[in-house]
């Protein structure tokens, strides 16, 4: 069992610095707790409505781990710790919405960019963000996990890559502004629910959302972070609209039982091949009866 | 084997009210926060737009940090001077009066051919002037009172009443701020009467505006989720009442946006140099 953290946090917007301070903070405050793994939301060093100033904001990953390893140290953490945290990217001229899990103090290990960028409504993300190209698991000292950003989780077909590819964890991060307040939870927080509890339970893994707090120019990040087990089931929730830390335990043991009694991504693993030339058909690239 | 029929969807402007309130004084604290302010000052007319704003800066700040202005001019109602006080007097704040009259009448007299309309505009920015000033005065944000439903019908005076740089109830029609006042208390003679911009004796905004509240933010809300004249039609909305709904909402665009600049360069604010307003 892995003792893990999602920190569901408030940026200083646009203030890396103050950011990173208010990070150590809380990393101090976690300490006694001693989670072994921390998941920040998304763009959760800077706020994630920046406009042009993704320009001025974005790090390169060689800058995040470097900033991060110098918050490690200021805490004074001891042993390991494995922080999961989205971030804008600058890569040479090309700027993406990222997230990285690195293990501190030593490595990054992996980097995900966001594949779907939501350019609709309230979003604007493609007008300043170039597109990731991939969905990947890949091994921690925990096992294997994927990373997957805000409205990547919303397409059903990212979470299968991933559990095909042997996650066993999909961390999450997400800034999701609240909105429909008709019912006991706001639409967007509810919608959230609804889709980590049906993809942990599809395939048998867990599902952990770090969504960002805080308002920005009117819009007020929800909150409601979620730890789902993979049976589907709620283990634990964040309260809406403020700061808080979800303690948990990541126990990768429940994931053959489960998989044994529900074994829907063996039937996947099986059924696929029978459906690609319908996607590929669909996708317009070949027909599939020939 | 029992045949059921599901009832024609439409959209519910019910909120919850509890998780509004808490959203909006949430937003209210931070909004100043990061603004470098900890109180705020709401012109309080005597009508429920206000007296929700002030329900909302008291549950946000606490009564001491939230100053309230009355703004009368000669001709406003005795009533909202009566609901102005009994307003402050709910939420625990003391109300400043300041008479706008010598503001207004000042101008008035330097022009002959005023007419009441214009006369009302120049009471909303004798208004807005007051307000900015004791802002600066008392280090206290103003907070915007404007409604959804007046704000689409572009039913206010341009850089006079929409002027405060936040507004808590911008997004919420003018029924569900009736229904949002009842939940904080505002007092129920403020919430029933007519609503009234009370610039011109007699006004009603239902009469200005031909249209019942009621009726209009249901129609208000189907159109900008993009239902079907005849799906609205189908509600039991008249063809007429669409009409001015319509006709309002696309003939005042402008009035919800900043002043139109004449763009020549690839820097041209808001257009090429896009940063959010709370980048800093």
């Amino acid at each position: 069992m892995v003792r893990q953290a999602v920190l569901q946090f408030r940026p200083e917007k646009a203030r890396l610095k103050e950011s990173l301070a208010r990070l150590k903070a809380h990393l101090e405050a976690l300490r006694p707790h001693a989670p072994e793994v921390v998941v920040l939301p998304e763009a959760a060093l800077t706020g994630y409505f920046l406009q042009g100033g993704v320009r001025e904001l974005a790090l390169t990953r060689h800058e995040l781990l470097e900033l991060l390893v110098g918050v490690y140290e200021e805490v004074g953490w001891e042993g390991l710790l494995d922080v999961v945290v989205g971030f804008y990217e600058r890569d040479g001229g090309a700027y993406y919405n990222s997230a990285a899990y690195l293990e501190l103090p030593h490595r990054l290990v992996h980097v995900h960019r966001k594949v779907f960028l939501p350019t609709y409504g309230v979003f604007d993300e493609e007008r300043y963000l170039a597109r990731g190209r991939r969905v990947e698991a890949f091994n921690t000292r925990f096992g294997r996990a994927a990373l997957l950003i805000c409205e990547d989780f919303w397409h059903s077909i990212t979470a299968t890559l991933a559990a095909l590819d042997g996650a066993e964890v999909i961390y999450v991060p997400a800034a999701s502004p609240a909105r429909g307040f008709r019912g006991e939870w706001p639409e967007n927080v509810l919608r959230w629910r609804t889709l980590a509890q049906a993809v942990a339970a599809e395939h048998g893994l867990y599902v952990v959302v770090a969504s960002l707090v805080g308002f920005e120019g009117g819009k007020g990040m929800s909150g409601g972070s979620l730890v789902v087990g993979p049976d589907g089931r709620l283990l634990a929730e964040a309260p809406l609209f403020e700061e808080a830390a979800l303690l948990f335990h990541l126990d990768r043991e429940r994931i053959p039982p489960v998989r044994y009694d529900s074994p829907l991504l063996s039937d996947l693993e099986a059924g696929l091949p029978l459906l690609l030339p319908d996607l590929e058909r669909v996708l317009g690239r070949r027909d599939a009866n020939p | 084997m029992r045949i059921l029929e599901a009832p024609q969807a439409h959209e519910v402007l019910e909120l919850n009210w509890p998780l509004v309130a808490d959203f909006l004084t949430r937003f209210i604290r931070e909004e100043l926060s990061w603004r470098g302010y900890e109180k705020a000052i709401v012109a309080v007319s005597g009508g429920v737009d206000s007296a929700t704003t002030l329900a909302l800066a008291v549950r946000a700040l606490g009564a001491e940090k939230v100053h309230a202005l009355f703004l009368p001019h000669k001709d406003s109602s005795p009533t909202s001077r009566e609901h102005a006080y009994l307003v402050a007097k709910t939420f625990g704040v003391a109300l400043e009066e300041v008479d706008i009259t010598p503001m207004v009448e000042g101008y008035a007299a330097l022009t002959p051919d005023l007419t009441p309309h214009r006369k009302g505009n120049v009471m909303a920015r004798a208004r807005m002037i007051v307000l900015f000033d004791k802002s600066e005065a008392y280090k206290a944000l103003p907070l915007g009172t404007g409604n959804k439903t007046e704000r689409l019908f572009g039913y206010f005076t341009w850089h006079g009443d929409d002027s405060p740089p936040i507004n808590p109830l911008g997004d919420l029609y003018k029924t569900q701020v009736w229904r949002l006042a009842e939940y904080l208390g505002v007092p129920e003679e403020v919430v029933e009467k007519p609503p009234t911009a009370d610039l011109i004796p007699g006004q009603t905004d239902e009469a200005d505006l031909g249209v019942r509240y009621l009726r209009a933010d249901v129609i208000l809300e189907h159109y900008l989720k993009g239902y079907s004249d005849q799906y609205i039609l189908g509600l039991g909305f008249t063809e007429e009442e669409l009409r001015r709904v319509k006709e309002r909402v696309n003939r005042t665009h402008w009035k919800r946006a900043l002043p139109t600049v004449a763009l020549l360069s690839s820097t041209a604010i808001g257009e090429f140099y896009l940063r959010p307003l709370d980048y800093r």
